[in-house]
């Protein structure tokens, strides 16, 4: 029922813009700096942990770079990065939305005549829907980076890497990182508004609404991430 | 004019509002007064439509709100202003971007003239100059004075004001009831005002209702309401020890 009020034409659309581009601000250009960090020491890790379980002498040292790609491309930034904007992004949506709602100020936009689950949830659903495939497409290429800095810790080479990364690779492996992603954005930006706009109480009830937002949009993120994986690829 | 006809509300088995009858008249501060718990609150939620289960009738200017249709729901809430207790202003928005809010949704005005029709607000609620502060840097007093400019904004019929005095000292208390007072009368427009301040009582009720225990318990204005023997009335207004000595 709220995503019905969420999904209709908003009351003017320079309003709405403005409002877009606020939560572009807060959900995409505000996570940059946390997805690249993460993705970035993640890469290496991925990398090392590799290596160290590929020390036959048999097996080429490029496949250190194959892992590493195929590890970060299919699961490390679709859904590890969604578990990490479902935390950061999630609980703030959840939070702000349920501060407007015991603070009376969605009540307040509901007697103008503002739709208010639409004025409030609709632009972090655009925003989140647009922001996480860009987050996620960077977190691969930071985590590659990561990847090939952790590669030369444990002595793989520059050329090893590279090839590594370029062989047999699969397009449309990133195509279904992104469908996943798709899904992950709607889930967490839907569910965090969900829990913020029916908060009912005080500050202990934000902070319940918080909590629940990024529990639930964790669990649901993994049930769909199997249910999304068996589809697609199996 | 706003008409309120046999209104009932429960929540669950608890029956909250019985039988309420109740006339705002226009251009004159209207007060609903009770304990907390006497259903004052719910009573103004079903007038401004935060609550649409209840039984009975709802009249603006003669027309029944359970009747409109979207169209005339949403036009008739553009005529209401309404002053919530804590303010509600939106935090991340200046006061100038607080009070523009319902300009720039429902009018065409450009920004020039959004901006004027901001000043004059500012200007009638004595806080000129403040366009640019965020709520957080407000006082309570001033957080209710830009929420009675964003209220007055659009020109309402009808003005909605829950516990305005709330949290307010003594003396910021009367010069928002002072404000309520000379808007109403300014503009000649149907002020509807819930609270339990004493103060604001005998400052501005023209017309008073008293709830006690979901019903509509007495209606009058100040003089009646001092003179008055209704023993539930003079118990809620003359609580303090010193105010039935002044009563006697």
């Amino acid at each position: 029922m709220m995503m019905r009020k969420v999904m209709s034409v908003p009351e003017k659309w320079s309003v709405f813009n403005k409002q877009l581009i606020l939560e572009l601000e807060k959900i995409g250009l505000n996570s940059i700096g946390i997805v690249l960090f993460i993705s970035f020491f993640v890469g290496g890790v991925v990398s090392i942990q590799t290596a160290l379980n590929l020390q036959n002498p048999l097996l080429p040292k490029y496949l250190i770079g194959l892992a590493s790609r195929d590890s970060l491309i299919l699961e490390f930034s679709p859904t590890m990065i969604s578990l990490i904007l479902a935390g950061k992004v999630g609980s703030s949506i959840a939070s702000e939305i349920g501060s407007m709602r015991v603070s009376e100020q969605i009540d307040a936009l509901e007697i103008m005549g503002v739709n208010s689950a639409s004025f409030l949830i609709l632009p972090k659903i655009i925003a989140s829907l647009f922001f996480f495939p860009l987050l996620v497409i960077l977190s691969m290429g930071i985590g590659m980076i990561g990847a090939w800095v952790g590669g030369l810790s444990v002595n793989v080479t520059t050329s090893d890497f590279m090839y590594g990364l370029r062989y047999e690779f699969i397009p449309f492996f990133v195509s279904y990182a992104i469908i996943k992603t798709l899904a992950f954005a709607f889930i967490v930006s839907s569910l965090s508004s969900y829990f913020g706009y029916y908060a009912k109480g005080g500050a202990v009830a934000v902070g319940k609404s918080s909590t629940e937002a990024v529990v639930y949009s964790s669990i649901v993120i993994l049930v769909f991430n199997f249910i999304l994986t068996k589809i697609i690829l199996a | 004019m706003i008409e309120i006809k046999n209104i009932d509300k429960s929540f669950g088995d608890n029956k909250v509002l019985k039988n309420v009858n109740m006339t705002f008249k226009k251009g004159q501060t209207n007060l609903i007064i009770g304990e907390s718990g006497s259903g004052k609150t719910t009573l103004i939620k079903i007038l401004i439509g935060l609550y649409k289960n209840y039984s009975g009738k709802v009249l603006f200017d003669g027309s029944n709100v359970s009747e409109m249709n979207k169209k005339e729901l949403k036009k008739l809430r553009q005529d209401i202003g309404m002053l919530f207790q804590g303010g509600a202003l939106y935090d991340y928005m200046s006061v100038e971007e607080n009070i523009m809010f319902p300009l720039s949704l429902f009018t065409e005005k450009s920004e020039r003239e959004m901006i004027e029709r901001v000043n004059f607000c500012l200007e009638r609620v004595n806080l000129k100059g403040k366009n640019n502060l965020m709520p957080s840097e407000l006082s309570g007093g001033m957080k209710k004075r830009v929420a009675i400019a964003r209220a007055i904004v659009m020109q309402p019929k009808y003005l909605f004001c829950d516990e305005p005095n709330s949290g307010l000292d003594p003396k910021t208390a009367i010069l928002i009831d002072d404000l309520i007072m000379e808007i109403t009368k300014e503009y000649n427009i149907t002020t509807i005002v819930n609270t339990h301040d004493m103060n604001s009582v005998m400052q501005i009720g023209d017309n008073i209702s008293f709830i006690h225990k979901g019903e509509m318990w007495w209606k009058g204005n100040k003089e009646e309401l001092i003179i008055s023997n209704n023993e539930e009335l003079t118990n809620f207004v003359f609580a303090s020890k010193l105010f039935k000595r002044l009563k006697k």
